[in-house]
């Protein structure tokens, strides 16, 4: 067996001119080549959490013990995006994806796939619909609808490795602007691709970029907003943990293009790994010599820092998040003035979302007539969605614009899990709305997301099946507005909390008639009087729902009833007197004593005792299903009396 | 025709139109919290707060229509939902820009019922000797701590908290007795409603334009009088020294004028020669008292006239030179007052030993 050239260390390597990033991407991809084999270790937050770390030192020591360290490579890389699937691991020079790898797994990995090219089936991801084994990610149909641009160094390269960024045309574009494009071409490249921001209200971001140029000072600041507060999203911190190299490539560009030399990220303290990995970039990327004074020979100078939030939703928003780099308490400030033209210490500020910053590189490398060629007529480019919910596949999942939300909850998504039916989709986060089943066939996109009453958001995809009720689900995302709320507006601070009440008061069977039109008259000040995003979005889920389900809403306000049987108030268990055989299971489960009854005696719940915790139905033996759960008011309470 | 770069919510007012606002003030920053000067704008998307918006050449403003009406309504309806209205017992009555704008904007009864009306029951802040803070008069307009840091420029006082628990507060939220506070009272007097009120409070019955008698600046002020009383001091926002400011002193120290313990002649230690009593007390016009001085008498202060005193005064003065005497004076005296003593000083008393209590 033939031995591989070891990678050339790059310590002391120092770019310092375009020449010399070509000479060392040809080193390094030649390095590459002979070295065949390859275990690629997922090591994001969500496979570290399912064990992968594990996976990962039982490879490297299981491959020591065959002395094979020098032949095959063992690396962590970034999130697939399958999470749920993990730990994933992909097996080279195939390409082999498997799935749910523990640590024992390992040693029949090593020897039969490394050793012997032999797939070992029982890993692989089957594919629940025609039962086929998929041996490459690109087989699953989780991946096969989507369109991995932003995505697609994550599960490919190793995070902390400068070298692997390098060897996929990293720094090209960087390159490239420094030694063939001026700052304003640079703007008009970004213009032209239609790029918006990904961070919620898709500004496009050739137009900020132009005016912060445009803006009067010297001093002015770069800001990657990383704070990600969105309940359930995770895009910004997958590509942040598995391809930082990207984030900074394209603020150095936004810094070239604007007259910027300094830069932030800023990034909530929640993503330990994401900060890790960020700074170690960044300390790779300065002894590298491509972040400091001069770079490559250009004149161009640019800083990274980072700087973590403390976590409050209200603070992702730009003028809170700005507040709180300077120190202040995180409340968003009234626009204008804008940050490009008064940011961060007063000066111009750039401020783009990560997923923003990560598409500049792939503009600009390949031009905007590429990127503008990918999406709709008015939605350029993909888009990262956090799949959750009730669909089968949970995930990240990059689509291009446009894609419907069918395709991407039932192709990618493969519809809802235990065969239930779908009944609603929240997009954009805790201020999305909620798109019912008649739009299912809706392409994603700004404007039609918003003319559907919901909005695009940071991108998070919340799938409800029947079992959800939209008047409690309206609720809860109240409670989380109500009480993430700045607070410095008038309508967005008092009027979320009345909302919340009456929402509260609905589902607990408290609701009187009237009560939606106070909703919506409550919405409308909210969403018309507040000062920022959050006051202006976080009526769309009520909204929405009574735009959408509204006989829902009467059904629990006038008749009692929540047909999702989830509000506790509405609905009630019994015993078919019919089915009960009297076993005593539910009568000695019951924590509550409800249930009266006794050997050879049927059994009854005393409404009034019982607490509506479902344990009776739960134990129920399924071959008597003795036991049910109705819903209405009137009908619980008449029980009640009797 | 208005200034360039006015409000749009200044030039309505300079053209005699009415917008409602609460958390605006004129001498502070416009923050534009409270959201009632909300105005339509044409070709605006969404309503904008005329307190925040400069006027531009050409710009059509509806400062009022149905939508906006019913949008100020309920944010009114909201803002009342949240406070302590309990107006027959607040010292603000009468004065307060809620109840203000609660009769000039009006709200829907039918829906102000449906709101929940939650008591705060926030403990007061009585700490400070001047002024109580009342949490749950307040309706978070930040005039205080935009007064607390742009005009008193100590930043005592800060929003604090989230959501419906935002709350003006001191650093650690402790009594304003403990924190920074210098007690200038400014916060107080711009507060719009009765959540800043000072500890004493009696309406005056007319008012008098005087000078601060505590020190050299020299601020402008009216004292308020009922009866034959000072009951409230506030700022000449005319006088061309303070623009309406006032220390706590000047605003608050103003008890002393009608104390019973107040000196009203000047006193002298008994053992001295020129103490010659004076048992006479002699009346003014009105019957009160002209101020004489008072001696000591076998370790008892008397009671001298005032020729007696600078008599006294005087000739004590003559036994000294140069570097045997020094002299100090007040911060209570005006400047003329001051630059006559240095001048007596150097001159009369032949020495540069001259201070003043003010240097620390
Ligand atoms: C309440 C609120 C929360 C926000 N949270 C985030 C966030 O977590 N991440 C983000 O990138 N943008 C967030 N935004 C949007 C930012 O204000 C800003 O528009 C964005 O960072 C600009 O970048 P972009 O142009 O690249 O989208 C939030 C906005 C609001 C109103
Ligand atoms: S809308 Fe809400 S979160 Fe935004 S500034 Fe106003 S109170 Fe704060
Ligand atoms: S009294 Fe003066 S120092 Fe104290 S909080 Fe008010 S404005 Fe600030
Ligand atoms: S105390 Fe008065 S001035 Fe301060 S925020 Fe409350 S209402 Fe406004
Ligand atoms: S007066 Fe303009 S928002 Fe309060």
């Amino acid at each position: 067996m033939k031995k591989s050239i070891s990678i050339p260390s790059i310590k002391n390597y120092r770019i310092d001119s375009v020449e010399s990033l070509r000479r060392l991407r040809e080193i390094l991809v030649a390095g590459e080549q002979t070295t065949g084999k390859f275990v690629n270790v997922c090591c994001g937050s969500g496979c570290i959490s399912s064990g992968s770390e594990h996976v990962r030192e039982a490879f490297v020591s299981g491959i020591k013990g065959h002395e094979l360290e020098d032949e095959i490579k063992v690396k962590k890389t970034g999130c697939h995006g399958f999470c749920e699937r993990g730990p994933i691991v992909v097996v080279g020079p195939k390409n082999i994806f498997y799935q749910h790898v523990t640590k024992e797994d390992v040693p029949e990995i090593i020897s039969e796939t490394l050793l012997e090219d032999r797939v070992v089936e029982r890993l692989l991801y089957e594919d629940p619909v025609t039962g086929q084994k998929c041996l490459h990610e690109n087989d699953i149909p989780f991946y096969r609808k989507q369109k991995r641009i932003v995505l697609k160094n994550c599960g490919l390269i190793d995070p902390t490795s400068i070298e692997d960024y390098i060897k996929v045309d990293g720094f090209q574009a960087l390159a490239k602007i420094l030694s063939h494009m001026t700052p304003e071409e640079v703007i008009g490249e970004i213009k032209l691709s239609g790029l918006r921001g990904r961070g919620g209200a898709g500004f496009p971001t050739g137009i900020k970029w132009e005016t912060a140029r445009n803006a009067s000072g010297e001093e002015k600041y770069i800001i990657c907003n990383g704070d990600e507060g969105d309940p359930g999203a995770f895009m910004d911190r997958s590509v942040m943990e598995g391809d930082p190299y990207s984030v900074i490539e394209g603020m150095m560009i936004a810094g070239y293009a604007v007259g910027a030399s300094q830069g932030i990220i800023y990034v909530r303290a929640e993503y330990p790994l994401a900060v890790h990995h960020l700074s170690t970039a960044i300390a790779q990327v300065t002894d590298l010599g491509l972040l400091g004074r001069n770079i490559m020979e250009s004149g161009f100078d640019f800083e990274i820092k980072i700087v973590k939030g403390a976590g409050a939703f209200v603070c992702g928003e730009e003028t809170a998040l700005i507040a709180s780099i300077e120190g202040k308490s995180g409340r968003p400030k009234p626009k204008p003035p804008f940050p490009a033209i008064q940011g961060l210490w007063g000066k111009p500020t750039v401020i783009n979302n990560v997923e923003t910053m990560a598409n500049v590189s792939r503009i600009i490398l390949n031009g905007h007539e590429w990127y503008s060629g990918i999406g709709t007529p008015t939605d350029k480019g993909t888009k990262i969605f956090s799949l959750v919910g009730k669909v089968r596949n949970v995930g990240l999942v990059e689509v291009e614009m446009g894609t419907t939300l069918r395709e991407i909850i039932f192709d990618i998504g493969g519809g809802i899990q235990g065969g239930k039916r779908f009944k609603a989709v929240q997009t954009g986060g805790p201020s999305g709305g909620c798109i019912p089943e008649e739009l299912l066939d809706l392409p994603v996109g700004y404007e039609s997301l918003a003319k559907a009453g919901s909005i695009m958001g940071s991108g998070g995809m919340l799938v409800m099946d029947e079992d959800t009720c939209v008047v409690n689900i309206a609720r809860y995302f109240l409670d989380f507005a109500r009480n993430e709320s700045c607070g410095q507006c008038t309508p967005c601070r008092l009027g979320t909390k009345q909302m919340f009440k009456i929402l509260q008061d609905i589902t607990r069977g408290k609701g009187r008639p009237g009560d939606i039109e106070i909703l919506l008259e409550l919405s409308d000040a909210v969403k018309h009087g507040s000062i920022c995003g959050l006051g202006m979005t976080v009526p769309n889920p009520v909204l929405s729902t009574i735009r959408y389900f509204r006989k829902e809403y009467e059904e629990h306000i006038l008749e009692g009833r929540c047909r999702a049987l989830v509000c506790r108030s509405l609905i009630f268990y019994r015993i078919k007197d019919y089915r009960c055989k009297a076993c005593l299971k539910c009568l000695q489960a019951c924590p509550v004593d409800a249930i009266i009854g006794a050997k050879w005696q049927v059994h009854e719940i005393d409404q009034s005792k019982c607490i509506k915790c479902g344990t009776c139905m739960q134990v129920c033996p399924p071959r008597f299903s003795a036991v049910e759960c109705v819903t209405g008011l009137i009908e619980g309470s008449g029980d009640k009396s009797e | 025709m208005a200034d360039e770069g006015a409000t749009v919510l200044t030039a309505a007012q300079d053209a005699g139109i009415y917008i409602p606002a609460l958390c605006h003030c004129p001498d502070v920053s416009s923050q534009g919290v409270c959201r009632l000067c909300l105005v339509r704008i044409e070709g605006r998307r969404r309503p904008e707060p005329a307190c925040r918006t400069i006027i531009e050449e050409g710009m059509v403003v509806f400062t009022d229509d149905p939508e906006i009406e019913r949008l100020r309504r309920v944010i009114l309806e909201l803002i009342l939902s949240d406070h302590d209205f309990n107006c027959l017992l607040c010292p603000k009555s009468g004065q307060c820009r809620l109840q203000e704008l609660v009769n000039r904007i009006g709200f829907d009864e039918h829906r102000f019922s449906r709101l929940e009306h939650t008591a705060k029951d926030l403990p007061i802040d009585t700490s400070n000797p001047f002024f109580d803070f009342n949490p749950n008069k307040c309706v978070q307009c930040t005039i205080c701590v935009r007064t607390c840091h742009e005009i008193a420029g100590i930043d005592a006082i800060d929003m604090a908290y989230r959501s419906d628990n935002l709350r003006v507060s001191t650093f650690a939220n402790k009594p304003l007795k403990d924190s920074v506070c210098v007690s200038c009272g400014e916060c107080m007097e711009r507060c719009p409603v009765g959540a800043l009120i000072p500890k004493k409070f009696k309406h005056p019955t007319r008012e008098v334009k005087t000078t601060c008698p505590y020190c050299g600046v020299g601020c402008g002020l009216y004292l308020g009088i009922r009866g034959n009383t000072i009951v409230r001091a506030r700022g000449d926002d005319e006088s061309p020294v303070n623009h309406g400011g006032l220390c706590v002193r000047g605003r608050f120290g103003y008890d002393f004028v009608n104390s019973p313990d107040r000196l009203s002649l000047p006193l002298m230690r008994a053992y001295d020669e020129y103490a010659q009593p004076s048992s006479v007390v002699e009346m003014n016009e009105e019957g009160r008292p002209i101020t004489l001085p008072l001696v000591k008498r076998e370790g008892k202060f008397v009671e001298i006239t005032w020729d007696q005193a600078i008599r006294y005064v005087a000739s004590s003065l003559a036994h000294y030179k140069g570097d045997e005497i020094a002299a100090i004076s007040s911060a209570r005296c005006t400047n003329e007052e001051n630059y006559l003593f240095q001048k007596f000083t150097r001159v009369a008393l032949e020495t540069n030993n001259i201070d003043h209590c003010a240097r620390l």
